[in-house]
């Protein structure tokens, strides 16, 4: 009889089981649902048979993923790569489950395994097909990557014909062909400005680049050099990872590995659970976090009238920490994604949130897929962290993404302070920004763009029994690391006026956050330059804990005509150092006075031209603080103003501290005068404060007249349209009539995509992943 | 896992543990003792008899009332609150800082939220004045009930100590 050959129907039985990848997938998704165990593994059986030889594949495995991005990350050029590791290798199982990670933007376990399991469920197996030596290269914001600027690699890794696992290595490049330079541009308001996006696409066979797409990717991005070792650097990764998962299978044997792929995903489940057992409280965890999105203002050029408009991000989150350690994070209420690039995929969520948790929760070696198994998310269709359109720009998801965490970390220290693991408390992330970033023709001569990565260094956030870190981490690289002056002078055509510890920015509190750091940029040597800023300015995204203050916001500095080429020659006084107090204009005192300054709020612009000797003030946040200011010992205090980490009137404003300067401008607090003054200060918090049930009669008169901005109204009228749950409990709390409602339609901005949305789903032949409630 | 003795606790309470010790701690998996110890130690600082059921902030606790064994949420000042399933923050004082002239006794110019954004709610202690939180939200926004803690299951299933006394 003629029966038609797998070839015919498509079939490539990559598995040598019979069944297609997507149905393999299927049942391991099913036996998890049913048992409550990764794959129905109640019992791991190569961990209980030979504990020792489960350890030392998990070592060798691992060891090895660490190896190869410490080595392959020396080929690159690029500076974000080279100076502040933002790479990281990953080796998933067959079905796109993350079974180990290496250091690095451990962000990246969940959404290379997104892409794998697009193409699983796409059938890419049967075209463009899956073959030993091919190489996958993704970037899809719509499928599970964070931002387009995070090139993955993927290499299927065969056995004897099998497929048995894939690699997956990913960079963060320096450009990626957005509308406005850099890495994570502002210009753009939907995905059709994002940049390059390329879809799970086959870039490579018999382990060689594809010239098509060497030569396609190369003229698509401005900064091709830097791309294409990039590029280099993926690719030796992946290969090296390929290359010790054989010599692991050959001394261990292959069921021995695929076992181990399988059980240590289920050991990671119920690490979480223990752990969260281990270290918090069982109950309900209330937190919220905002962003401002101020899109109005004139330095916001953007090619759609409908992005301009003031809104801001609201990310509430409800934890609930349940009796079996199992948590779930309920996004219940968050305002709609928007015409701008800070909207995230969901995978971005579940994915990225483990690098936050790496740092607190989870501070072990064994980072993998297991986590998410243990944790129920909620991200609402149609909100800013799961949008319903596929339209939407994702350059700077973290601007979002690490607001919407700081509210994790709250709800995570509150339990660890009521357990008393004091050591543990965190008050939050500070906002890592500003990013500085811009392009042109540089000092060579070549066009290019710049993103600096000095936000890899911001103040963290206040602990329990000690002060956070001075410029010290960004939540998105546990590695944290500003780079080198010298290094971003090779980079950048932009000199160095100074580098200085930001004062005041650190949230005040017993334990103060740690502070961030300001460098002063003048343009010097390029042929076209332009620039832009991107940061919160209105608003903070921290809170800061149990009495302690948020950190400060953002402000901007920009000169331009300042004389300063004149003023070097002639050996007058330039601006160097730091912008101690803003309000003293200091730096404006040695630029002419015909200059161009923007000293403003408006933290978020879009790119401008900027001469050589213009001047660009790059302000990298603090964290948020820790406990009542007024318990803050007088000797930290006198430190600090020492440092030059806090200005006086603040000593005296917030911490009541009695403060005198010598002659040689050293202070010192007086501690009794200082004992005196807080018990004053206290008395007067109370004599200028009302009962808080007061004082809600007055909020509640505002509400029902619409006594608020625009920005404060359009996000409550995006969070109300998406959810009548968060609009019930609103109107509960506040006891409003039964006919109160806040509408786009009455706040006279436009409401572009509030009615009429297409999500990817609905697009003909696709299979979107869907990992989340929704 | 690392363990530790009351008086380690009780500096780790008071903020004066040395480093190696509280390096050790961060490193080293959790001691499942830790819980008791740090109760006791905050326990001996308190000036009424009221019984520690779960710290919720530097100044404030879950307690069992000496009394009549209800539990509230008291300041260490002895300022009784409200019970304990209720949102303390409804029965502090507030101060809102809603203009910028109240933002500018916080940060320098340019450095505080715009408060046609956003405001800062300070929650103080009626009685001693102690600031006990401070949200950050936007105009409007409820005040948010932050923790509500299964302490049952905590106390019996988590760490094993008998559950204290509660009265209806």
């Amino acid at each position: 009889m003629n029966m038609l050959s797998n070839t015919e129907t498509g079939f490539a039985d990559l598995l040598k089981n019979g069944q297609t990848l997507s149905q393999f997938r299927g049942d391991v998704i099913e036996r998890t649902n049913t048992t409550g165990y990764y794959n129905g593994l109640e019992k791991l059986e190569l961990r209980e048979r030979d504990p020792i030889g489960y350890e030392k594949l998990f070592s060798k495995l691992r060891g090895g993923l660490v190896h190869a991005r410490e080595t392959a990350k020396k080929i690159a050029a690029s500076p974000i790569v080279e100076q502040e590791g933002e790479l990281c290798f990953t080796l998933y199982n067959a079905i796109g489950d993350c079974v180990l990670t290496s250091t690095g933007i451990i962000i990246h376990v969940g959404t290379m395994g997104a892409a794998i399991k697009y193409m699983i469920e796409n059938n890419w197996e049967a075209n463009p097909g899956i073959a030993p030596g091919d190489m996958f290269t993704n970037n899809d914001c719509a499928i599970g990557n964070v931002h387009p600027c995070d090139i993955a690699t993927i290499v299927p890794i065969f056995h004897e014909g099998r497929l048995i696992g894939w690699v997956g290595g990913v960079t963060h490049v320096i450009d990626t062909g957005a509308v406005t330079p850099g890495s994570m541009s502002t210009g753009q308001t939907s995905r059709f400005g994002d940049g390059y996006m390329i879809t799970c696409r086959k870039t490579g066979v018999n382990d060689t680049p594809l010239r098509d797409w060497l030569h396609e990717s190369q003229r698509s991005v401005r900064t091709p050099k830097y791309w294409i070792l990039d590029e280099k650097t993926r690719i030796a990764g992946c290969h090296m990872i390929r290359e010790l998962v054989e010599e692991v299978i050959a001394a261990d044997g292959i069921e021995s590995y695929e076992k181990f792929c399988y059980e240590v995903i289920e050991e990671g489940r119920r690490g979480l659970m223990m752990r969260i057992k281990d270290m918090t409280i069982p109950g309900v965890y209330r937190k919220v976090a905002f962003v401002d999105v101020p899109y109005a203002h004139e330095d916001i050029g953007v090619s759609s009238k409908f992005a301009k408009l003031d809104s801001i991000m609201h990310s509430p989150c409800k934890m609930t920490i349940k009796q079996d350690g199992k948590w779930r994070l309920d996004f219940e209420g968050a305002s709609r994604w928007g015409w701008h690039t800070f909207n995230a995929h969901q995978v971005a969520f579940t994915s990225g949130m483990w690098v936050m948790m790496c740092q607190t929760l989870v501070p072990t070696q064994r980072i993998n897929d297991g986590a998410y198994f243990a944790t129920e998310f909620r991200l609402p269709k149609g909100t800013w962290c799961n949008p319903d359109d596929r339209r939407t720009g994702h350059a700077y998801a973290w601007h979002f993404l690490v607001s919407g965490w700081s509210a994790l970390w709250r709800g995570l220290s509150q339990a660890y302070f009521s357990r008393g693991y004091l050591e543990e408390v965190n008050a939050g992330n500070a906002n890592t920004s500003n990013w500085l970033q811009g392009g042109g023709i540089n000092q060579d001569g070549e066009i290019h763009a710049v993103n600096s990565f000095e936000a890899s260094s911001c103040g963290t956030g206040a602990c329990a029994v000690k002060d956070g870190l001075n410029h010290a981490a960004a939540i998105w690289n546990p590695e944290g690391d500003m780079g080198d002056i010298e290094i971003w002078e090779m980079a950048e055509p932009l000199l160095y006026l100074g580098r200085n510890v930001k004062a005041n920015s650190g949230g005040y509190g017993k334990y103060r956050g740690g502070c961030g750091f300001e460098t002063l940029r003048m343009v010097w040597n390029s042929q076209d330059w332009s620039m832009f800023f991107m940061g919160n300015g209105y608003m903070n995204s921290d809170w800061g804990l149990m009495g302690g203050y948020p950190s400060a916001t953002g402000y901007r500095f920009e000169a331009h005509n300042t004389g300063l080429e004149r003023r070097i020659a002639n050996g007058e006084a330039i601006p160097l150092g730091a912008d101690l107090d803003p309000g003293l204009h200091t730096y404006e005192q040695s630029i002419d006075a015909t200059s161009l300054v923007k000293r403003d709020k408006q933290c978020m612009t879009t790119e401008d031209c900027y001469a050589n000797h213009d001047l660009y003030l790059n302000y990298l946040r603090g964290g948020p603080g820790f406990g009542d200011p007024l318990d803050r010992d007088v000797k930290s205090i006198e430190k600090d103003l020492n440092e030059l980490f806090l200005l006086p009137e603040f000593a005296a404003k917030v911490y009541a501290a009695v403060v005198t300067q010598n002659a040689k401008g050293v202070y010192t607090v007086d501690a009794a005068k200082t004992a005196a003054r807080r018990a004053e200060f206290r008395k007067e918090r109370i004599a200028r404060s009302v009962p808080t049930r007061e004082w809600m009669k007055e909020e509640r008169a505002r509400i029902i007249s619409k006594h608020a901005s625009t920005p404060v109204q359009h996000m409550f009228a995006t969070s109300f349209a998406l959810s009548e749950v968060f609009k019930n409990e609103f109107k509960t709390f506040w006891n409003l009539p039964a006919d109160w409602d806040v509408l786009e339609t009455e706040l006279g901005v436009p409401s572009y995509g509030s009615k009429f949305r297409m999500d990817l789903s609905l697009m003909p032949d696709v299979r979107t992943i869907v990992q989340v409630e929704e | 896992m690392s363990t530790y003795n009351k008086e380690q606790v009780a500096h780790l309470a008071a903020g004066t543990l040395d480093w190696d010790t509280t390096f050790r701690m961060l490193q080293m998996p959790k001691d499942k003792a830790r819980f008791s110890m740090y109760v006791e130690a905050l326990q001996a600082k308190l000036t009424f008899p009221d019984r520690i059921v779960l710290p919720l902030g530097p100044h404030l606790y879950i307690v069992q009332s000496a009394k009549n064994k209800q539990w509230i949420v008291k300041c260490d000042c002895g300022h009784e609150f409200c019970g304990y399933k209720e949102n303390w923050k409804l029965f502090a004082n507030i101060y809102v800082r809603d203009t910028p002239e109240a933002m500018a006794d916080v940060y320098p110019a340019l450095m505080a939220p715009d408060t046609k954004w956003q405001v800062y709610r300070e929650y103080y202690c009626p009685s001693c004045g102690t600031m006990h939180d401070v949200e950050a939200p936007t105009p409007w926004y409820p005040v948010i009930h932050d923790f509500e803690p299964d302490i049952e299951t905590f106390y019996k299933e988590w760490v094993g100590m008998p559950l204290p006394e509660r009265a209806a």
